[in-house]
């Protein structure tokens, strides 16, 4: 569960990314959360995945209290959140496998667990047979369908997407956010982050609407005025 | 740590070291450039101090033996003059030896015709332990019964001690300052590998990852850095020290030296090799990763 309440968040620069931001997000829910540039859904990804603190308000995800919250418990946050990004950030040298492998060695899984899960993992997110290929062998799509395997694969209770279909074409962003709407229904909570219109209202999904720091609607459907 | 974790982390150093080939290579040759000029320099500060230590040591107090006493008399006197404090070595010098060594110096047989030894001293040659105490021992051996009088060039020896001791401290300045610059080039220099590797680390930490075990293959990778690179430094030191020594006995000017054979020394110069490398392999790896873990 993600809980904001009266969040607001004040850079160092006085710049007013929140100002005064309360919304919930259920377990096991699809929602997308929309808004134009600067309207602060960096800042509110930022704050869930414990890269800055809020300036005043409180805020929960997955049990984790992240007003109080410790160096030492940050990993653990990390660990029950995927995260998949625009660019994909994966590592280049790395094989499809090895990229999933690194995740889950990260949190102290050991070799045999990593061979038992990431086939079934990369299976999930149609790309069975391109465990041994690197990234830039692999289409946009592809890329993308790796990052979300990464994300998926310690089992996170929520998955955070920010613009996950920001590089890609609009059949691929169609097969992406379907491939979430499926991650969705095995039981994963699924925040996205994305200004596409067109492709938000494709689906029948819960909308939050962020404007200037405010949520300025909540509610199904693309409301951005 | 786990078995499999050290496998692993270990297994991504050594990945980590060929995977960014240029980069490493630019640290081990940076690192070896480094070590290579301390190890030198330092090398040659222990050549000039050994090179002052044995010149000292042939600093001699000289005690003459009371002339009424026959020669029988003046050699029972070595015990005593063994005795007194500071005192190294004694040598019984006949007055006939003593001719004999005068003459030669100063070429006497032609110079000076047929020098009677009878105008000469028995003596001891005393070789002593501190060379700063010369004067003082000096007076002691002087006041052993039996002895009529005794000499050393006191100014020579302090200026003996003098020169060590502005060679020793001129030689740690300058080992120090090269020290404190070679640490500043390989770490920034290992900060340059990291900062090549900012978006890997950012992606262990998204996904959970503790700084502990973004450190590990880091440290393992400073360290196989920090050890190949003592290995070639000390390969190339023994190189060039073998060239030069040999350079030197093979010259007429500069045999005058002498140089410490680098056999006698090769095991603790490895292990400040080794220990500078890893030291600095290590270190420059923490301190480089450090900033990049802040996220």
């Amino acid at each position: 569960m993600i809980r904001l309440t009266d969040v607001q968040k004040e850079y160092e620069n006085g710049t007013h990314a929140l100002r005064g931001v309360t919304m919930e997000v259920n377990d096991g829910e699809f929602v997308f959360l929309v808004g134009p540039s600067g309207s602060g859904k960096s800042t509110i990804i930022k704050l869930l995945t414990g890269e800055i603190l809020p300036s005043v308000g409180r805020l929960m995800i997955n049990g984790f209290n992240l007003n109080n919250i410790s160096d030492r418990q940050i990993p653990l946050l990390r660990r029950s959140i995927g995260v998949i990004f625009q660019d994909f950030r994966l590592i280049e040298n790395k094989t499809v496998y090895e990229n999933l492998s690194f995740a889950m060695r990260a949190v102290g899984s050991s070799p045999r667990e990593a061979k038992k899960r990431i086939p079934y993992v990369l299976k999930l997110v149609g790309l069975d047979g391109k465990a041994n290929q690197f990234p830039d062998e692999l289409s946009g799509g592809e890329q993308q369908r790796v990052a979300i395997a990464r994300a998926l694969v310690n089992n996170p209770y929520t998955i955070i997407a920010d613009e996950p279909t920001g590089n890609l074409d609009p059949a691929r962003s169609l097969e992406i956010m379907m491939l979430l709407e499926r991650i969705n229904q095995l039981g994963t909570t699924v925040l996205v982050v994305t200004h596409e219109k067109d492709l938000v209202n494709k689906f029948q999904k819960r909308v939050i609407t962020l404007e200037r720091g405010v949520v300025v609607s909540d509610g199904v459907g693309y409301n951005v005025r | 740590m786990r078995r499999h974790n050290f496998t692993y982390f270990f297994h991504e150093g050594v990945v980590n070291l060929f995977s960014h080939g240029f980069m490493s290579f630019a640290a081990i040759g940076i690192t070896v450039a480094c070590l290579l000029v301390m190890g030198t320099f330092s090398l040659v500060a222990y050549n000039v101090n050994e090179q002052l230590r044995q010149l000292e040591s042939e600093n001699e107090v000289l005690a003459f033996v009371d002339e009424t006493l026959t020669e029988a008399e003046g050699r029972a006197l070595q015990p005593a003059v063994e005795a007194v404090e500071n005192v190294r070595s004694v040598r019984f010098i006949t007055r006939e030896e003593a001719c004999e060594t005068f003459e030669e110096k100063y070429e006497g047989k032609y110079a000076l015709g047929d020098l009677d030894a009878g105008i000469l001293r028995d003596r001891f040659a005393i070789k002593v332990n501190d060379i700063s105490r010369m004067e003082e021992t000096r007076n002691a051996v002087k006041k052993v019964a039996g002895i009529a009088d005794a000499r050393a060039d006191e100014n020579l020896a302090e200026g003996f001690v003098a020169l060590r001791n502005v060679a020793s401290v001129v030689c740690i300045a300058l080992i120090a300052i090269l020290l404190v610059v070679s640490i500043f080039i390989i770490s920034n220099t290992i900060k340059l590998t990291t900062f090549d590797r900012r978006d890997e680390i950012a992606i262990m930490k998204m996904v959970g990852a503790t700084n502990g075990f973004i450190r590990w293959p880091f440290v393992y990778e400073g360290f196989i850095i920090g050890l190949l690179s003592a290995g070639i430094s000390f390969g190339l030191q023994w190189l060039l020290y073998a060239t030069v020594a040999r350079s030197i006995a093979v010259s007429d000017v500069l045999r005058i030296f002498s140089v410490v054979d680098f056999v006698t020394i090769w095991k603790p110069v490895a292990l400040v090799f080794g220990g500078a490398g890893m030291l600095v392999g290590v270190g420059g790896s923490l301190t480089a990763i450090r900033k990049f873990l802040q996220v």
